[in-house]
């Protein structure tokens, strides 16, 4: 069983680093504000994200049908697919297709269903190099990290200490911080990577039911790269990724990149259908994985609309100030919040509470997923199975008894004004009572609501 | 198929497994929407459009009256006159040094200086084209090149990504790539570097007379 995650003590070294906090914070809201440009741009935009809903709605709802036209499609045109039942299995069948083929080398391009799967540490494991192609994969893989955000994986990282890594790792100059020095020093390094690869192995955005293709977008080139050179392509999808028909891309590549970097389309979109050619070989991984039994909830199935555009963390005052690994979840922020308890009621209790309820990630989301009603959700369930810690339940409990009764209610608050009158600062300024280290107590009100209105208007 | 050991199922059981799993919860959905194309931009000027969001994401635009007025303006460029390995895709603008016809493994294409392609399409909205991977003797041209010119007809242009996927409605080819601007990165503290992977620079020239 995994280690209970405590969304507030993992959070901490990082909130309590001032200026990486903020920092990372403004990294992210300057994405949000790029975001808000592009979907402004569009008079259509909140009629594209309904469409989108609505496509991804009946989608989910008819994926056996989906499911299987695809299947029936990618293997007219050549591509040979696979079923993994989970992350073991997904890891177990790209194994043997690399055994199939002896190869030791793969190039990979950014995708979050691999990260889900542990592919990396299980291909390690078995003897094969694996190098991560995009950018900032290749930064965290080098620093022995993970994707601290699912689009901006090493977001948490500066540009002196990516400086250090590629130092150590690629023989830049000591101290060399300029992004472009260290971009141009990457391009060199993973060329050759791209070269020697043998597999290479991509995530997929959307794969189209009506064609059995597959669509992969990214900035860098990296997936076409590693795809174009060696014979052998290996595309790993979640069941949810699935789109009817082609024509759903319209809608799609329209929300997807304008959401998740504020441009209007990434540098490529590419369409694979069926192998490269005769001799080539394209194997298509779909992967269950708890998704099937998150589709049977009512109240979490519209997460599967998820297109892993990372707005909802580039938006969310918690993510941003908290750092993505906070949620030591592959997936984090309010998706990764909703998503995870989903695989792990227990381990990941705390996430649907690392939340303020503002609901801006709802507001941001391409494709209308209720994220912070979700989140709401989750709070509900896990009080009723009783996995929160005792003390939050007793308090929960005695607020619930006092906001019942008007006495009580009442009482309370004669009691609370009084006290902030009379009380000295040091009973309440003292090291044992953390919420009081940044800020002052409000000045009590003279008189309460209730006392005023029974004065001016209670005839 | 690969071979599956061990506790785990094998292809058709796995798969059978997800179905049956997925078919035990019957979710009611409605119809598939079609996009209302009368509520989606369209603009008056889509060249321009183009121009101005082919700069935006950090490609350059030129229109030209023919292919011949190509040559030309590449020659202006530094890196295209000192370039000595071009594959070109447009015989009629550019002739190149390289014949990737006659290259049987991919690899050989490493050390490319420019491609020169062929664009079927414009689409305005996002300064994308659409390439038509039967155009390329090897995909990999597009993505190995250090820099990369698309020719494209002047009056091949839509407005938005709705009318794009229309033009392909039913395109049988292995390969299509929407190529928007030279490759890009901003993995490094959301600075913006051109030349990731693939090209570090993109021209485009739309020919009025093609």
């Amino acid at each position: 069983m995994l280690p209970i995650v405590e969304h507030p003590a993992a959070a901490k070294k990082f909130v309590t680093d001032p200026n990486r906090s903020r920092w990372h914070d403004q990294a992210l809201w300057f994405v949000r504000s790029k975001r808000d440009k592009q979907a402004a741009s569009l008079p259509e935009w909140e009629y594209l994200r309904e469409t989108a809903s609505q496509i991804k709605t009946h989608t989910i709802a008819n994926l056996a049908f989906y499911l299987q036209q695809f299947e029936d499609n990618a293997i007219a045109r050549g591509a040979q697919v696979h079923w993994a039942l989970d992350a073991a299995h997904h890891n177990e069948i790209v194994l043997g297709i690399l055994k199939d083929h002896k190869t030791k080398r793969i190039v990979k391009s950014k995708s979050m269903l691999t990260e889900e799967c542990g592919l990396n540490h299980f291909l390690e494991d078995n003897g094969i190099d694996v190098v991560d192609t995009d950018l900032g994969e290749r930064i965290v893989q080098l620093r022995g990290e993970t994707p601290s955000h699912i689009v901006l994986p090493a977001i948490h990282i500066k540009k002196e200490e990516v400086g250090d890594t590629f130092h150590q790792h690629l023989g830049t100059d000591e101290g060399a911080s300029d992004p472009k020095y260290l971009t141009e020093a990457a391009r060199g390094h993973l060329r050759s990577k791209f070269l020697a690869g043998e597999i290479g192995i991509t995530g997929v955005n959307f794969a189209i039911a009506e064609t059995g293709g597959i669509v992969v977008c990214t900035n860098e080139g990296n997936a076409d790269l590693g795809t174009s050179l060696p014979k052998v392509h290996i595309a790993c999808m979640g069941i949810e990724k699935l789109l009817p028909r082609q024509r759903d891309l319209g809608v799609f590549t329209r929300l997807l990149a304008r959401s998740a970097t504020g441009q209007p389309i990434t540098s490529y979109t590419s369409h694979f259908t069926g192998p490269r050619d005769e001799n080539s070989e394209l194997h298509i991984v779909l992967v269950d994985n708890g998704r099937s039994r998150l589709r049977e909830s009512e109240s979490f199935r519209a997460a599967m609309h998820c297109i892993r555009c990372g707005a909802c963390m580039n938006t969310c005052p918690v993510y941003r100030r908290s750092g993505g690994h906070s949620y030591r979840a592959t997936v984090p922020g309010p998706i990764g919040s909703v998503l995870s308890p989903t695989r792990d009621q227990n381990t990941y209790k705390s996430l649907p509470y690392a939340c303020s309820l503002c609901g801006s990630c709802t507001d941001v989301c391409p494709v209308k997923i209720p994220l912070h009603h979700q989140l709401l959700a989750w709070r509900g369930e896990l009080v009723g199975k009783k996995l929160l810690p005792r003390s939050k339940r007793l308090a929960m409990k005695m607020a619930s008894r006092l906001f019942r009764s008007p006495f009580l209610f009442a009482l309370a608050g004669k009691l609370g004004r009084t006290a902030l009158r009379v009380l000295p600062h040091w009973a309440t300024h003292h090291s044992l009572n953390t919420w009081t280290i940044a800020r002052e107590l409000p000045k009590p009100p003279k008189e309460s609501f209730r006392d005023w209105h029974r004065k001016h208007r209670a005839k | 198929m690969a071979n599956m050991t061990g506790h785990h199922s094998n292809n058709t059981d796995a798969r059978q497994a997800i179905l049956d799993r997925i078919n035990t919860k019957q979710v009611t959905a409605p119809a598939l929407p079609d996009v209302d194309v009368t509520r989606v931009i369209v603009f008056d000027d889509p060249l321009e459009k183009f121009a101005e969001m082919l700069a935006f994401v950090g490609g350059q635009a030129h229109v030209v009256d023919s292919a011949s007025d190509i040559k030309p303006i590449l020659d202006q460029i530094d890196v295209f006159r000192d370039a000595t390995r071009i594959v070109s895709l447009v015989p009629e603008a550019i002739s190149g040094t390289v014949d990737a016809t006659q290259v049987d493994d991919p690899h050989e294409l490493a050390t490319i200086d420019w491609t020169i392609a062929r664009g079927e399409f414009m689409v305005a909205e996002n300064g994308a084209i659409w390439i038509d991977g039967d155009s390329l003797p090897h995909r990999v041209l597009l993505f190995i090149a250090q820099y990369l010119a698309i020719v494209v007809p002047k009056s091949k242009i839509v407005s938005n990504m709705h009318q794009a996927y229309e033009q392909i409605e039913g395109y049988q080819s292995r390969f299509g790539v929407f190529v928007s601007g030279p490759s890009k990165t901003a993995d490094i503290e959301q600075s913006l570097v051109l030349g990731a992977h693939g090209c570090r620079k993109l021209q485009v020239f739309i020919v009025a007379n093609a």
